[in-house]
């Protein structure tokens, strides 16, 4: 670490520089209220998760025995399965098909190349009511069979969670791409690599943590998706998030806030392993 | 030199890109054991020419050919040629080891020989210690050096460098010159060095092709190239140039009776031919009287004088523009009587005896007659 800045002799110690924002105190105010406002709720909803209290309103001291039933709750356990089978499943293709389509993108130049990587995003920016009306229809007028047997009733929900989470996956790749060297690639093949080796040894390893992080992404998105999945799944495929919701039409038990506890936990820990392989490996390395 | 088997046969080879010329009809033998350089300014097509040796392009006239085979159908990791490139492009995901190793593992070479030629190439450059490092843990000196114990482990016929100087400082610069002409005679394999740094060139390269604007300008030897430019533009490119614009008024044999601008009459001795296998070898005075021509003068042949020179050179009167001190030499600026800039060079040969020229004093130069270059226009 450098050494201790030694102030000019007689300057007052707590004179505030031009961008020392975090040393004025309604900026931290500022911070310190976003941070309240965002996370109260969550942290609201995992404390009472543990509350001795058939109705959450009241603290009446601490408790797992709603995790004990959620645990005994059949049908949030099968909802919970399916959540987890659809996100694994969307997750490998979506990634796949978003490697690939970075790596087309970084490859090749072809007429309507920017039209096309507008299109490739849409489904980011598209409402997602819209997606899942989309979606919707699309199962309907295809004429997809609703009374198929596990795990092939998941299939349309795949499908939809596919079409909307592989292009952040491209994104991700695609953004790890651009710092990419291009002698790195001439020197394999300078040396003798074909093409394929070229890309096994040289691309896609440099393309690792962003493969990683983008399948991460995809995992979390899946698992809590609602909406899309609301819209497409069928009478007897209930999701994790969308059982959630129909127990919550009922009355908000402290059963809800454990299911929505342990959603909460996947999703945090799976965000903190992409940001993790996102951030700039080259200090971790050495 | 010229006994040695031709190793690279380029035959007007030319390139485009979409409207712009980056090699126009090249054509160069490069032979074997030769440390040649091509040199010129950047844009000047030298960098697409070697990685048309190395067959990242594709020349669309025109052939290379590599020990005696035409290169047209091979790929670049088909060529018995390696290449050092301008950013090292090192593995970062590697060690020291597995860059070396990789040129040989993917020919499928046995492990054993593998591990043995690794430990040769990084001993030839010295990173014996650092095999098992990554490459951010390594200088860019080292790095340098890995690039280049990769590409010499494959036994090349051929090794291509594409300024690989550059990123360096210029201490590390010098150190890595001199190292890179002992591992020239060491390995015994004909290099190509592209630079755009004069110095560069002049001091590591056998032969070296100056290029501007897609087209091979001049093939010389350094000190050949230096002192026998045949041209207003190699002249001025390599090193420092006084240019004067001349007209011919009169010949006698290979004598030239001149008009030079800022100079008035001059009569120059016959001139030395220039090398043979340069364009523009027929040499000056090849044209109709009068004729145009440039002539130039070295800095350095400049003498400067209080007193009129003797007889039997060339001298002008003139006065103290500027003076630039650069440690070893000072660069003198002379403004002529008639109005014509000259620059002189003075070594600063003793400490204290320094020779010192006040701005505006009166003072002499003077040069002789046969270190004038007549330069075609």
């Amino acid at each position: 670490m450098t050494a201790p800045v030694r102030r000019p002799h007689g300057s007052p110690r707590n004179l505030i520089g031009p961008l020392d924002y975090t040393r004025r105190w309604w900026m931290r105010f500022l911070v310190a209220a976003t941070f309240l406002a965002l996370y109260a709720p969550i942290l609201t909803l995992i404390a009472y998760s543990f509350n001795d209290s058939r109705r959450n309103i009241m603290w009446r001291g601490f408790t797992l025995k709603y995790y004990e039933k959620a645990w005994n709750n059949d049908s949030l356990i099968d909802a919970f399965v399916n959540s987890l089978s659809i996100a694994v499943f969307s997750t490998a293709v979506s990634t796949l098909l978003g490697v690939l389509v970075a790596i087309f993108l970084w490859r090749f130049k072809f007429p309507g190349k920017s039209a096309y990587e507008g299109f490739m995003v849409l489904p980011i920016v598209i409402p997602e009511i819209c997606m899942g009306v989309a979606m919707m229809a699309f199962f309907a007028r295809v004429g997809w069979p609703t009374n198929l047997t596990w795990p092939f009733n998941l299939g349309n929900i795949i499908i939809a969670h596919i079409a909307f989470s592989f292009p952040f996956v491209a994104v991700i790749v695609r953004a790890r791409m651009v710092g990419f060297n291009r002698e790195l690639e001439d020197a394999a093949k300078d040396l003798g690599a074909s093409e394929w080796q070229t890309m096994r040894d040289v691309v896609l390893p440099y393309l690792k943590p962003g493969i990683v992080a983008g399948g991460l992404i995809a995992f979390t998105l899946s698992l809590d998706d609602f909406v899309i999945t609301f819209f497409t799944a069928g009478p007897n495929t209930i999701t994790l998030p969308v059982k959630i919701f129909s127990m919550v039409r009922f009355s908000v038990t402290p059963e809800v806030n454990a299911a929505s506890t342990i959603l909460i936990v996947i999703t945090v820990i799976a965000t903190v392993l992409a940001m993790r392989f996102q951030a700039p490996q080259d200090k971790q390395e050495g | 030199m010229s006994e040695s088997p031709v190793t690279v046969s380029i035959q007007s080879v030319s390139k485009r890109f979409g409207t712009v010329t980056a090699v126009d009809r090249v054509s160069l033998d490069i032979r074997q054991n030769e440390f040649f350089a091509l040199l010129g300014p950047s844009g000047c097509g030298k960098t697409t020419l070697l990685r048309m040796l190395a067959g990242f392009e594709t020349p669309d006239r025109g052939s290379i050919l590599i020990d005696g085979q035409d290169m047209a159908e091979v790929p670049p990791n088909r060529r018995p040629v390696n290449m050092v490139f301008q950013s090292y492009a090192v593995f970062p995901h590697m060690s020291v080891f597995d860059n070396v190793a990789y040129g040989l593992r993917v020919a499928g070479t046995p492990s054993g020989e593998i591990g043995q030629r690794v430990r040769d190439a990084l001993e030839m450059v010295r990173l014996s210690e650092q095999a098992e490092r990554r490459p951010d843990q390594l200088s860019g000196g080292q790095r340098q050096r890995v690039a280049l114990a990769r590409a010499l482990v494959k036994r090349p016929k051929v090794l291509l460098l594409d300024e690989p100087l550059s990123a360096l400082d210029a201490k590390l610069r010098e150190a890595m010159q001199l190292e890179l002409v002992r591992l020239q005679h060491a390995v015994g394999i004909t290099f190509v060095i592209v630079t755009h740094d004069q110095h560069e060139a002049l001091s590591m390269a056998n032969r070296i092709a100056v290029m501007e604007a897609g087209q091979v300008r001049q093939v010389d030897g350094p000190a050949q190239l230096y002192e026998f430019p045949n041209s207003r533009f190699v002249a001025g490119f390599i090193g420092k140039m006084n240019l004067f614009r001349a007209r011919v008024i009169a010949r006698h044999g290979t004598e030239l009776k001149l008009d030079v601008e800022g100079l008035g009459r001059l009569t120059l001795p016959g001139q030395e031919p220039h090398s043979a296998d340069s364009p523009g070898a027929a040499g000056p005075g090849a044209g109709p009287d009068p004729w145009d021509i440039d002539i130039a003068v070295r800095p350095e042949k400049i003498r400067i004088h209080r007193d009129e020179a003797p007889g039997g050179r060339i001298s002008h009167h003139g006065r103290v523009s500027e003076v630039a001190y650069f440690g070893d030499t000072s660069h003198v600026y002379l403004r002529l009587d008639s109005g014509q800039s000259i620059s002189a060079n003075i070594r600063n040969v003793a400490r204290t005896s320094r020779p010192s020229f006040r701005i505006g004093e009166a003072l002499w130069c003077s040069w002789d007659a046969g270190d004038t270059l007549v330069l075609d226009r």
